[in-house]
């Protein structure tokens, strides 16, 4: 019964958390972008940016609503599902999660009301600071999620009182444990690079039906978000790749175990091979129809050839992760990486030739690439909390001692409930952002002007949806 | 030294007293959407709590996030007792919580759809708060500082009492905040919500009062009654303790007298005073649990440094909090009207 209620209450938490993660990974960096439109409208008074602004303001609104509601199913399946974690481990973790309300949730939930419905209630630079403080409290949120994951990863600062319960003895240590830095940044940067891809996939797609509508000249406002965004992903996508390889250097340093399983290592020795494919399987403790490299893995490792690393046969079988899943998902994460470098640098270099516009090739390749920070991210999760089991805090905590007393049949209860519940929300949720960025930012375009004396809840940033031709196909009064 | 387990008790009483009040005046929105008239009443309706509810649910979050950092036992006793109620609420919240976009995006079909879950999940977290409360109250089997209760044992007459009683609540809230941000038709509407609400809550308040006398003992006990053997009653106990039940009627009273006579804030004031007396006399009754009646606040608690490192931030955050919250209030003040009606 209790093994049950534990692959269940793991299930329901790869669910939840694997749509949760989608949101935030995509707000992050659409907040920043929307500050960086209206502060560049406010400085150049070019309406093209507002234009862009009011649109990308409305998919910022449904994907955020869709963070929230998500996101608070987590902060309480903690207690349902994983009470023994919480009972144990709450004196040092926490502080984190209430720090995370106190600083980030408040700032992002009250200034969003006003960033959304405030632009006729308050000035032009008050409400550019709602926008900004809405910005700056989604990263604030990424600060202590991924100082309490990190934590899990990499514990420290920690005791065990007579109890069985921890007690932190250095909050600091805790907060900035080994794995934070660099594992902060990699998300950070992984979630500007999914807005990113979203806006220039968004971008390009308008930029080629305007094609095939016939030449448009000048600067349209998806041509100006397309370059936008490029600009952001030729930059950010290589420090990518370095942050990607810090991360992987602490994981193989404090994690060893983890990195094993990345690489599908069995066996500890030097000059460990690189294996490009191969089928982990666990009971025979050892890869099917291996494709590597040899001789070059200790470099991808970034360390000396003679060097040893360990394999999973350092460690007794229970305690060893399952490979299968860490060792596919790093390397779809990495190989998407590689794609994002190419898309920047290719972009850049079209752009330079002033050529970006008439490439359908390379529109059509932005279109493709718009989904895959979230494909990324999503494996990248996969990687690292699968590459940490069996341990849900690494080597302290073991996931299977971390499950609540609940039956086997309320976890299967709440399982359904919560794929029903997402199938609809999100369904809906993903028609209405692709409809918008379908019509594209243009359509805001022959939007008339808000009045001037606008009640409360007149969000000027949807107002005149219902007015714009095209976007209201069959819709009764 | 501080007592620091017993502020963390006194601040998340404080935000879990503000969410009752600040969710449930937006919940009652949604529980009285289908009362209302036309789309465009709706909109109103929907328009008046819009750029709020966001922050006002924070404060269900601060709750949960507070009890698990400051009392993480409590924590997870009450969250696998209270699992299936727990989904409940998390499900209709979901649901209510995107329909403010969702609404508005959708077209023909799907706003009506968006309507129905608007108050759907707002009735759907209503009545699973209302069967949390219940069940809270009515005490969780703990052993070893873990839950040891059944699935269901949150489910009794006493906890479907106390949801119908929190649904009405909600109402009441609901319809005294229309009655402030509405004028004309649907101010009369808000009014008409606000009476008919107000009489449920004054029969279930009383029902809900008398059954939590008799649901534990222990609560007879802390108001001066003792059922056991002869049912005496010590006077000398209950009578401080009755302000509470007066103060409730005050709160009823302001909510009649003046939605009666029109009055656009009064009755919001009112149901405001109903809560606060509800909530005092429920605290009174379970104090000094956390897991009633089986862990006090002080077994509970974290380890005090943990307490202390959020007090600190706590102290210089949540006034901040409470400043640009007001602001936000501030900024959305004054009435909601058809004018907003921007979907046609």
């Amino acid at each position: 019964m209790e093994l049950d209620a534990l692959l269940l209450s793991r299930l329901q938490f790869a669910f939840t958390i694997s749509f949760h993660i989608l949101f935030p990974a995509f707000t992050i960096g659409l907040a920043a972008f929307l500050a960086v439109l209206e502060g560049l409208w406010l400085w150049t008074k070019r309406d093209a940016f507002k234009v862009l602004y009011l649109f990308w303001v409305k998919i910022f609104a449904l994907s955020f609503g869709m963070g929230v509601v998500s996101g608070i199913v987590l902060s309480y399946q903690f207690g349902t599902n994983w009470s023994e974690f919480i009972r144990i481990t709450g004196g040092v973790i926490g502080p984190l999660l209430a720090y995370e309300v106190l600083t980030a949730f408040f700032l992002e939930a009250s200034f969003l009301g006003v960033m959304l419905f405030g632009w006729k209630k308050v000035g032009n630079r008050l409400h550019f600071l709602a926008t900004v403080l809405v910005a700056v409290g989604t990263t604030i949120s990424a600060f202590w999620i991924l100082s309490a994951n990190s934590w899990m990863q990499t514990p420290q600062g920690f005791e065990f009182l007579p109890d069985g319960r921890m007690q932190a003895t250095d909050f600091m240590a805790v907060i900035f444990n080994p794995s934070f830095p660099s594992r902060l940044v990699h998300m950070l940067l992984a979630a500007f690079l999914t807005t990113g891809l979203v806006v220039g996939g968004a971008s390009a797609y308008r930029v080629l039906k305007e094609r095939r509508k016939g030449a448009v000249q000048g600067w349209t406002e998806s041509r100006i978000s397309l370059v936008m965004a490029l600009g952001l992903i030729a930059v950010l996508a290589p420090l990518q790749l370095l942050a990607g390889h810090w991360s992987g250097e602490v994981a193989h340093h404090y994690q060893p175990s983890k990195t094993a399983a990345i690489e599908a290592y069995w066996t500890t020795r030097s000059d460990q091979p690189f294996h490009i494919f191969g089928i982990p399987d666990r009971d025979a403790q050892k890869n099917h129809y291996e494709l590597s490299v040899p001789g070059v893995g200790n470099l991808v490792q970034n360390v000396p050839k003679d060097e040893v690393i360990q394999g999973l046969d350092a460690w007794p079988k229970e305690d060893q992760p399952p490979p299968f899943i860490p060792f596919f998902a790093f390397r779809i994460m990495a190989g998407l990486g590689l794609l994002m470098i190419v898309l920047g640098t290719a972009g850049v270099i079209l752009h330079w030739r002033k050529r970006l516009f008439d490439t359908g090739w390379f529109l059509r390749f932005c279109v493709a690439m718009g989904p895959t920070g979230f494909i990324a991210v999503l494996a990248g999760w996969m990687v690292t909390e699968v590459g940490r089991q069996p341990w849900v805090v690494y080597g302290v905590l073991r996931t299977r001692d971390a499950v609540s007393p609940v039956t086997t049949g309320e976890v299967a209860t709440s399982l359904l409930a919560y794929i029903l519940v997402y199938a609809v929300v999100f369904t809906a949720g993903a028609i209405f952002i692709l409809r918008l960025m379908a019509e594209g930012p243009v359509a805001a375009l022959a939007e008339p002007a808000p009045r001037q004396d606008r009640a409360p809840g007149s969000a000027l940033a949807r107002a005149p949806e219902d007015t714009t031709p095209g976007s209201n196909d069959g819709e009764g009064a | 030294m501080l007592d620091l387990p017993l502020i963390w008790a006194g601040l998340i009483a404080t935000a879990v007293l503000l969410y009752v009040v600040l969710d449930g005046f937006d919940l009652g929105v949604g529980i009285l959407f289908p009362f209302a008239k036309s789309k465009e009443e709706r909109d109103v309706m929907m328009n008046t709590v819009a750029p709020v509810w966001d922050g006002n649910e924070t404060w269900l979050v601060l709750g949960g996030g507070g009890l698990l950092a400051a009392f993480p036992t409590a924590y997870s006793v009450l969250m696998p007792a209270l699992y299936l109620p727990v989904l409940l609420m998390l499900a209709g919240l979901i649901l209510r919580g995107v329909a403010f976009e969702f609404r508005f995006r959708a077209r023909n079909r799907g706003r009506k759809f968006w309507t129905q879950m608007f108050t759907g999940g707002s009735i759907l977290t209503a009545v699973a708060q209302g069967l949390i409360l219940g069940g809270f109250i009515q005490g969780v089997t703990v052993r070893d500082d873990r839950f040891a209760g059944g699935p269901f044992d949150w489910l009794t007459p006493y906890t479907l009492l106390v949801a119908a009683g929190l649904v009405a609540g909600y109402a009441l809230l609901g319809g005294a905040w229309l009655m402030l941000k509405t004028k004309d038709n649907l101010h009369g509407d808000a009014k008409r919500w606000t009476l008919i609400s107000g009489a449920l809550v004054t029969v279930l308040l009383a029902a809900v009062s008398v059954a939590t006398l008799l649901i534990h003992p222990r609560i007879a006990h802390r108001w001066g009654f003792d059922l056991s053997a002869g049912s005496s009653v010590d006077f000398g106990t209950l009578a401080p303790l009755l302000l509470i039940p007066a103060l409730g009627l005050v709160g009823l009273g302001l909510v009649f007298v003046m939605a009666r006579k029109g009055s656009h804030g009064w009755p919001f004031v009112g149901a405001l005073v109903v809560f606060l007396s509800g909530y005092l006399g429920l605290a009174a009754s379970f104090t000094p649990y956390v897991v009633p009646y089986a862990l006090n606040f002080r077994q509970a608690a974290a380890p005090d440094n943990a307490l202390g490192l959020m007090l600190v931030g706590t102290a210089v955050i949540l006034p901040l909090i409470l400043i640009y919250s007001g602001w936000v209030y501030w900024v959305f003040r004054g009435k909601v009207d058809e004018e907003s009606g921007y979907h046609h």
